[in-house]
């Protein structure tokens, strides 16, 4: 509808390194905290927690535009903070109260921030993809240099909407990053148990579209391959798939006895923990001392504790509210 | 001053009206463009507006509906086609869990200004896969709504109603409405959609249906008039919300009603007008409810049992003499 497309953003940038490792170390600290209030009886339902899987967040989400749209999964504490929604409004989500970032209609699977254009949270595994496509092709109709990233599992791959999507997208030319967090297990099946091919991957090239494997427990190896993908979405040539390889350290949710893994298998993902990672990285290169580390802790507790205050002290929806927002009341 | 067009015209002039008017607003799905559409409903739109604004899909009804929503987050106001109501049961996904909960799951941030048509019914000898009228299932589900456009004046001026809705809107589309012949008022372009028509007055029954089982309804009241009974004929138009106001006046007004809808009995829209009724017009009533719905059978292909399984004038004429003789 508008042939005149506005100027490209610029190069995308990564966070400096001391803001990319307090951003894990947010995601992070603020799931642990999650954890222990599921277990005070302060969160209710399901609980996905993406520890583990930090890097991916931190190593993508910042390198994105503010008017570029996201859409996630059910595992989306990380990408909401990520993309810069409060972590307090995000807890009094889970907590369900009228502070929350969805007013208590969503809980922890289904964040929402428009002002951000976070567009959830999609519990339907594989649900977002085609989602992502509309918005992108919103934006490629109305000439906005947007992109929209779309995050999905490899639980994802096996559903019809991942291939319908990806064909979609690449046939319109669509800017869409497609990003896999490929954890090895969708939900309690291992990918090998799942995928006649699990190189996830090279399933991209059956649309021609260009795809890349990064080691999603490496932050800077994540940065790379997403300014190198962003790049080549901003460019106008269609969709990239990135798939980064990472593990979930905790349970697929709170009510999950992990009866399909061993504990040596999470034991020995563990060493590759993206943040002990990265905190290595940068101790090796002098970048970050003891007190750099301790302060950047201190600095997390403090809005970890600050986000519970606020999901403490929100309200809650009143009853007489139940119904609303099923329609839209006001003309748009 | 009225025209006269065809059901399927009055489509393509709702379309045609609907992209020159808007900017946002782009038709998308199978065999749309090149095609015409497999009902010819948007014949010669792609020459007109070219293949952006229509936009032929793969056969992929999951992916171009939850595009559609997409694209409706993001600002456009797309109306998808799905070629008939079978195929949306490979879109429910997006219809049931995105289009319908995203406004409310979202605390209100986000509304979903999205219009689905798709064509609904039986009677083309197409057999059990494309003779569905599941309509139902659609009314079923808060946070959309879903009209049924039974008159070639509906077809004209209900898809620019629905467009104005800031929420996802459903059109049904009666298969076997689209050659049919009508009279189109433009000043009666306003009309409220979400309002139930009164076709013909009538006192001593009701007769409630809608889409496709108008046009046989109201045959059967002029059959039925030789015979001494008045018959009223209410057009629902959208299934949901119901017109509850409508239907109770009228039933209030004949004490009996017969309920006509193409859907399965069991589960029907027919079974929630009647609870409707029962509610709102028990004391007014002097005989139990009827239903004349599709019998309880996937749809077959072979001309007189097709015809047997779906409510005909015969049997609404029959079902409405039988009441007026036990509860006259």
């Amino acid at each position: 509808m508008n042939a005149e497309r506005s100027p490209l953003p610029p190069e995308p940038r990564p966070l400096a390194p001391g803001a990319a490792l307090r951003l894990m170390l947010l995601i992070r600290r603020f799931e642990e905290k999650c954890a222990e209030l599921y277990s005070a009886g302060k969160i209710h339902g399901f609980l996905h927690l993406c520890i583990g899987e930090e890097a991916i967040a931190a190593g993508v989400l910042p390198l994105l535009e503010p008017g570029d749209a996201v859409v996630s999964t059910y595992r989306e504490h990380g990408h909401a903070l990520a993309r810069g929604v409060p972590a307090g409004s995000v807890l009094a989500e889970m907590y369900g109260k009228a502070n929350g970032c969805s007013r208590g209609r969503g809980g922890s699977m289904h964040l929402f921030d428009a002002t951000r254009r976070f567009l959830g949270g999609n519990a339907i595994v594989g649900g977002g993809l085609p989602l992502a496509v509309g918005l992108a092709l919103a934006d490629q109709m109305q000439g906005q240099p947007h992109l929209t990233a779309c995050f999905f599992g490899d639980g994802a791959v096996a559903e019809g909407e991942f291939h319908e999507s990806l064909n979609l997208a690449a046939l319109w030319k669509l800017p869409v990053l497609l990003v896999c967090e490929n954890n090895f297990y969708a939900m309690g099946t291992h990918i090998h148990r799942h995928q006649a091919q699990p190189d996830i991957a090279r399933k991209a090239d059956g649309y021609g579209i260009p795809a890349a494997v990064v080691d999603g427990m490496d932050l800077k190896a994540v940065e790379a391959a997403a300014q190198h993908a962003i790049a080549a979405v901003r460019s106008g040539q269609g969709p990239f798939l990135l798939e980064a390889r990472t593990y979930r350290f905790r349970a697929h949710s709170m009510y999950d006895p992990e009866l399909y893994r061993h504990k040596a298998e999470v034991e020995e993902w563990k060493k590759r923990d993206p943040v002990a990672l990265f905190t290595a990285q940068l101790r090796a290169e002098q970048r970050l001392t003891d007190a750099d580390r301790e302060a950047l802790e201190a600095s997390v507790a403090e809005e970890v504790a600050a986000a519970v205050a606020f999901a403490e002290a929100g309200p809650w929806e009143p009853l007489a509210d139940l119904l609303k927002d099923v329609h839209t009341v006001e003309a748009l | 001053m009225t025209l006269s067009m065809t059901y399927r015209e009055a489509i393509r002039a709702a379309l045609r009206d609907a992209l020159q008017s808007d900017p946002r607003v782009f038709l998308m799905g199978e065999d749309v463009g090149r095609y015409g559409g497999a009902f010819a409903c948007s014949k010669g739109l792609l020459e007109e507006f070219g293949s952006e604004r229509i936009r032929d899909t793969p056969l992929s009804e999951s992916a171009f509906v939850g595009a559609g929503i997409g694209a409706a987050l993001g600002g456009m106001r797309p109306i998808v086609e799905i070629m008939t109501v079978n195929f949306s049961l490979l879109a429910l996904d997006q219809i049931v869990n995105n289009a319908a909960t995203l406004r409310h799951m979202s605390g209100g941030q986000f509304s979903v200004p999205l219009v689905v048509r798709m064509a609904t019914g039986g009677g083309r000898r197409v057999a059990a896969q494309h003779s569905n009228s599941l309509e139902c299932w659609y009314a079923h589900v808060p946070g959309i709504k879903v009209l049924a456009p039974a008159t070639v004046q509906d077809a004209r001026f209900m898809l620019a109603a629905a467009l104005r809705e800031p929420d996802p809107v459903f059109l049904f589309e009666h298969i076997m409405l689209y050659p049919e012949h009508g009279e189109v008022d433009p000043n009666a372009a306003a009309a409220d959609p979400f309002r139930a028509a009164l076709r013909r007055a009538g006192k001593d029954v009701s007769l409630i249906t809608y889409g496709g089982s108008l046009k046989k309804t109201l045959l059967a009241a002029d059959k039925l008039a030789p015979l001494g009974i008045e018959a009223e004929v209410l057009d629902l138009r959208s299934l949901r919300p119901l017109d509850t106001a409508a239907i109770v006046q009228s039933v209030s007004k004949t004490h009996r009603a017969v309920v006509v809808d193409e859907g399965w009995r069991t589960g029907s829209l027919a079974a929630e007008i009647s609870a409707q009724i029962m509610e709102g017009a028990f004391f007014d009533l002097d005989a139990p409810v009827a239903r004349v719905c599709a019998a309880e059978t996937p749809i077959p292909y072979a001309g007189h049992l097709e015809d047997a399984a779906l409510p005909q004038t015969d049997t609404i004429v029959r079902t409405v003499a039988e009441m007026m003789q036990h509860h006259a």
